[in-house]
């Protein structure tokens, strides 16, 4: 059971407090959009077996939804942060280049 | 035959009696015995049939690897079946009972399988499924049925006697396991001052180290288990936990323990079990290390028992397997059984050691003592039915052809020990093979990773390989201090005799023919021998996970404790490949089974989960309502009065309604409040419907749509002021689309100035319907000054007041889900009930009566009006349900809008929401599908349409549904069959009509 940090209240959170929401940093599709962009931002998701980046909401908590960065086969957290932003801070990124040299980037 | 020594026993009372009974004979153990030395105390060897032969069974082992040994415990609420005797300590009245056998443990007609074994090989049950369906029918299913499962399971109809808990913890360093290792390894974490806590699956500390002898710091094991308890216990930073076993080890650190409260003092008041659910910084497993069994034909017959485990039941509970106990070994460790049994008064005909150059000094201490050591020697076969009466000798290298015939009552085997790496390994930590004692151990470089990437478990003692006991002690303050990270200790000394090398036996005789091989048990539970292994290798079966799959090795509840690095020698010899080539099978948690009582903790009865309550739930219960759940409310589905049906109570709730005057409790409505300036353009994007351009004071229906365009939720929405909105969601919804719109501001509009809150709760809500329903609500009104217009002029269909009804602070809004007259009127919570109780006395002339959920039903779908979960299932949108005035065509955008127009949701042969009319008046079956022309690709009926709603009428004295048919509306007057699935191969025809039944022109509501 994941441990993550809620970057609003600071409380370490236990999994079951919180709710996975899935793939993080997903640009929207709206009307206007082709059926290709469209298809991709509803179904198409990333599955990877390494550094991931996901959508959180700490819902037995503060309420907030956040983002965290890790690790989906070591379980490692490279950090958490928020969810109003269209990509991974750049400590974030360092933290994770840190330890993997040669993952290329979150997109 | 196993009995009581005259003397001895470290660890039972012999001044305090424990009466007991097995298979309702009356026996007596005392106070520190478990069930298992109680049970060999008497005499009692044989305890159990097996699963799939029905062989005689004996104990094997003294703990939790226990394979055979498993009874029925307890009677009526308290029983349970499959509990090791092994683990269940003695108290007095004890009942236990043998499984699986019938008539009779002595006499059992099931053996009869043991006789055709040669028909039930290895993957038995996947064969079967290759022979013809009547031969499943008519011969298979039932063998496999009565031959399936193990005990017998309780009776469904009574409850669980005990109660169990939760319990969470939190600390920094967990150690598991109370043997010397572990006591060691938290001796030396504790002195950092850091939160340490050590748990113990039995009920006592030291582990086997005291059985074992050697000493530790020039005192004898026991004294110094003592003193390190002792001063364990003084430490404020140190919680101590016996009976209490470490299950499982999860991500980033948490642990399950399982603790045993009152197992052994049942009905005493405590929780039976409490599961402990503790997050901790480090882990130390010292959780020792399990013997194996060695393969040789007859090594299952009752006598027959790890070495360990021998030594285990006289040193601890003074209890001998047998008078004469042969001991047959790879290692140098069995010796110390064979002068154990020798220091006990018993005799050891012969030591059989498989190694052709024999043991160290243990070895001379057995034949300095006149013990008779037989080197490079291997027992050829086990004599006996349901006790060992002898063995045959013959040469590890060979056949097994017979030298000698020994006369025993006992046989105390080891093949070697291996570490329990389980809780290393559960949460990923990676195993070595080693070579030099055959046996996989903790790669120490590859640990469970924790959520820095360091790694958070670290084995310690022999749960790390180490059985020398000063390399133990080493070995465990090594990881006692690194789990604390800081801080030196010098390790306690122990010295124990030096140990020769073991040598790896899989099979005994090395040259053992089909028919020893076929005798020679791996798994003990599941009844799994050597050549079943064998045969699933020749018959391609390379991985080890799907041989284990294949054969049911380390299947069982013992889930392969002392079986499987057996099996996998086995197999990798079969296969030709070194063991670690073969690998292991996953070891997940828990450890051993643990109660399902203990996993539910208290939820279960009346705090199985919380309940919400109106403001006027009460009176509901007093009025005698019949209540159904609705999310984690209770609605009144109906009020049944003395003597009348549920069915007859909707229906006069509903001819009430129609004629006088209804009440609903509609206090679970959601609703939220939206509120800022961008609260009309998030409304836009929220509702199909355009909601910025709603006037203040109106009310309007609309629908929520999920992003892939489905409808997700209605309700009416009000506009409240120029920034504020109050949307009304399904009962049971509001915490979803509460959710729902948090998650769409947080995440994607997060610079839009709106806030939501949810108001549910803060407000009663009533229902007021019925074409006397303003009568009553003036009645209040009367004489109270400055009363809230309540005229069809003042406030018009489809608009909201606020203002004084009565006394009571009140929201009027004029909408209807019935269609009748309708005011639905919100008070503050504290309100509702007196409001309720007003309305109640207010409304007797009118001939008020409550009605409930069912009623409310009935009333919507005679109006055609949809309700979320029956016209929609997830896969519906707004189109299908004939909902398209309610879909803007002005915005640009709302969610939803664009998976609308992908081409399956334009496509039009999409099933389209219709009113359905029966030929005979008779109510439509729930769910029912109906049946088009000819058959699809498949073979089978075409279907168009299914029923989503249908009722009986009571108004029209009809059945009445709706449903979804493919190009529904352009059918209209077709008539369409609906066979039933009753087995009556009846057909019901219904014809297509308009959903709306009742007052389509709304005559009704808009007084």
């Amino acid at each position: 059971m994941l441990v993550l940090e809620c970057p609003y209240c600071g409380v370490m959170a236990d999994e079951s407090d919180l709710h996975g929401g899935g793939e993080a940093h997903l640009k929207r599709f709206g009307p206007g959009s082709s059926d290709d962009d469209f298809e991709t931002y509803l179904f198409m998701r990333k599955n990877p077996k390494g550094v991931h980046f996901e959508r959180w909401r700490h819902v037995s908590g503060c309420g907030k939804w956040f983002h965290a960065a890790r690790n989906t086969m070591t379980l490692e957290v490279y950090g958490t942060y928020s969810a109003q932003t269209y990509e991974p801070p750049q400590d974030i990124i360092d933290a994770v280049k840190a330890k993997h040299p040669e993952w290329e980037g979150y997109k | 035959m196993s009995t009581r020594l005259a003397n001895g026993g470290r660890l039972i009372d012999r001044s305090k009696v424990k009466n007991f009974t097995f298979n309702g004979k009356k026996m007596k153990g005392f106070e520190g015995d478990t069930l298992a030395s109680a049970l060999l105390g008497e005499g009692q060897t044989l305890v159990g049939r097996s699963f799939k032969y029905h062989r005689p069974r004996g104990i094997i082992a003294s703990g939790a690897e226990e394979p055979n040994a498993l009874v029925n415990m307890g009677e009526g609420g308290r029983f349970e079946p499959n509990q090791r005797v092994t683990t269940t300590e003695l108290f007095d009245g004890l009942t236990a009972g043998s499984q699986n056998h019938w008539p009779s443990l002595e006499f059992d007609v099931g053996v009869v399988n043991n006789y055709v074994a040669r028909w039930l090989p290895a993957g038995f049950y996947y064969k079967t499924f290759m022979f013809p369906r009547a031969g499943w029918k008519h011969v298979f299913e039932p063998i496999v049925r009565q031959s399936a499962g193990l005990g017998k399971a309780p009776d469904a109809e009574t409850f669980d006697a005990d109660r169990y808990e939760h319990y969470y913890h939190h600390t920094d360093i967990l150690v598991i396991g109370g043997g010397v290792a572990g006591l060691a390894a938290a001796l030396a974490a504790a002195k950092s001052g850091k939160k340490v806590m050590l748990i113990e699956q039995t009920n006592h500390w030291g582990g086997r180290a005291p059985v074992d002898g050697g000493t530790i710091d020039g005192k004898s094991p026991t004294e110094w288990v003592d003193a390190a308890v002792a001063e364990l216990d003084a430490m404020d930073n140190v919680t101590l936990r016996t009976r209490t076993m470490g299950a499982g080890v999860y991500d980033h650190g948490y642990v399950t323990g399982y603790e045993r409260v009152a197992d052994h003092t049942p009905g005493d008041g405590r929780p039976r079990h409490r599961l402990w659910r503790i997050r901790a910084g480090k882990i130390v497993t010292a959780t020792g290390a399990i013997e194996r069994p060695l393969s040789f034909a007859g090594n299952d017959i009752p006598g027959v028992m790890l070495a360990g485990a021998v030594r285990d039941y006289i040193v601890n509970w003074g209890v001998s397997a047998g008078d004469r106990v042969v001991v047959v070994t790879n290692n140098d460790d069995a010796y110390r059984t064979a002068l154990a049994v020798k220091a006990a008064g018993l005799d050891v005909p012969a030591i059989i050691d498989a190694r052709p150059n024999g043991g160290g000094a243990l070895a001379d201490a057995a034949r300095e003592a006149g013990i008779r050591v037989e080197n490079g020697k291997a027992i050829g076969m086990v004599k006996g039915g349901k006790s060992v009466t002898g063995v045959t000798l013959c040469a590890q290298q060979g056949e097994g052809g017979t030298l000698e015939e020994i006369k025993c009552d006992a046989v105390a085997m080891s093949g070697g020990w291996s570490p329990v790496v389980h809780l290393w390994s559960h949460c990923g930590g990676k195993l070595n093979w080693d070579e030099a004692n055959a046996m996989f151990r903790p790669d120490a470089s590859r640990p469970p990773l924790g959520a820095k990437g360091e790694g958070f478990v670290i084995p310690a003692g022999s749960a790390d390989g180490e059985f020398d006991l000063g390399a133990v002690l080493e070995n465990a303050v090594k990881a006692g201090l690194a789990a604390a990270g800081e801080g030196k200790m010098a390790a306690p000394k122990g010295e124990a005799e030096a140990e020769a090398p073991m040598t790896p036996v899989w099979i005994m005789p090395q040259g053992a023919g089909p028919k020893k091989r076929m005798k020679m048990w791996l798994d003990y539970q599941n009844d799994v021998k050597v050549s079943d292994v064998q045969l699933a290798a020749r018959e391609g079966y390379e991985s080890v996970e799907h041989t284990k799959r294949y054969t049911t090795l380390g299947m069982a509840t013992d889930q392969g404790k002392i079986s499987n690095i057996n099996g996998l020698a086995v197999l990798s010899d079969a296969l030709g490949q070194p063991i670690p080539s073969t690998g292991t099978t996953t070891f997940r948690p828990p450890y051993t089974p643990i109660s399902m009582g203990s996993i539910a903790g208290e939820a279960r009865a009346e705090i199985f989960q919380p309940i919400r309550r109106t403001p006027m739930h009460e009176w509901h219960e007093e009025a005698g309502a019949y209540m159904e759940p609705v999310g984690h409310w209770r609605r009144p589905y109906c009020y049944p009065k003395q003597g009348e049906s549920h069915e007859d109570a909707v229906y006069r709730e509903v001819l009430n309604t129609r004629e006088n005057l209804g009440l609903l409790d509609a206090s679970t409505l959601g609703k939220l409040i939206v509120r800022g300036p961008d609260a009309g353009k998030f409304m836009d994007m929220m509702y199909t419907n355009m909601m910025s351009n709603l006037a203040v004071g109106k009310c309007r229906y609309g629908l929520m749509c999920s992003e892939n365009g489905f409808l997700s939720d209605d309700g009416v929405v009000a506009r409240i002021d120029e920034d504020t909105w109050l949307c009304h969601t399904t009962s049971g919804g509001a915490d979803r689309i509460h959710g729902w719109m948090e998650e769409w501001l947080q995440t994607e509009w997060w610079d839009w100035k709106v806030y939501v809150a949810n108001v549910t709760e803060q407000l009663a809500q009533v229902a007021v319907v019925g074409p006397n329903a303003r009568k009553v609500l003036e009645k209040l009104n009367a004489g109270v000054e400055g009363g809230m217009d309540l005229s069809a002029e003042a406030l018009p269909f489809m608009q909201w007041r606020d203002g004084k009804i009565g006394e009571f602070d009140a929201r009027a809004y004029r909408i209807s889900f019935s269609g009748e007259l309708s005011y639905e009127i919100a008070v503050p919570a504290s309100q509702g009930r007196a409001f309720w109780d007003a309305l109640i006395e207010a409304g007797e002339e009118f001939g008020v009566m409550p009605y409930g959920t069912e009623c409310l039903h009935i009333m919507r779908a005679e109006k055609g009006f949809i309700m979320i979960g029956d016209e929609t299932d997830g896969t519906v949108i707004p189109q299908d349900l004939g909902l398209n005035w309610a879909i803007s065509k002005k915005k640009e955008d709302f969610l939803g809008k664009r998976a609308q127009l992908r081409s399956h949701m334009t496509d039009p042969e999409r099933w389209k929401l219709v009113g359905l009319e029966t030929l005979d008046g008779s109510v439509l079956p729930d769910g029912a599908y109906a049946q088009g022309e000819g058959v699809n690709e498949n073979g089978q009926k075409v279907v168009i349409g299914r029923v989503t709603s249908t009722y009986y009428s009571p108004t029209l004295k009809k059945g009445i549904a709706m449903g979804l048919i493919k190009h529904g509306p352009d059918r209209m007057g077709e008539v369409i069959s609906f066979p039933t699935v009753d087995g009556t191969n009846t057909v019901i025809k219904a014809r297509i009509c308009d959903p709306v039944f009742y007052d389509k022109d709304g005559e009704k509501q808009n007084v």
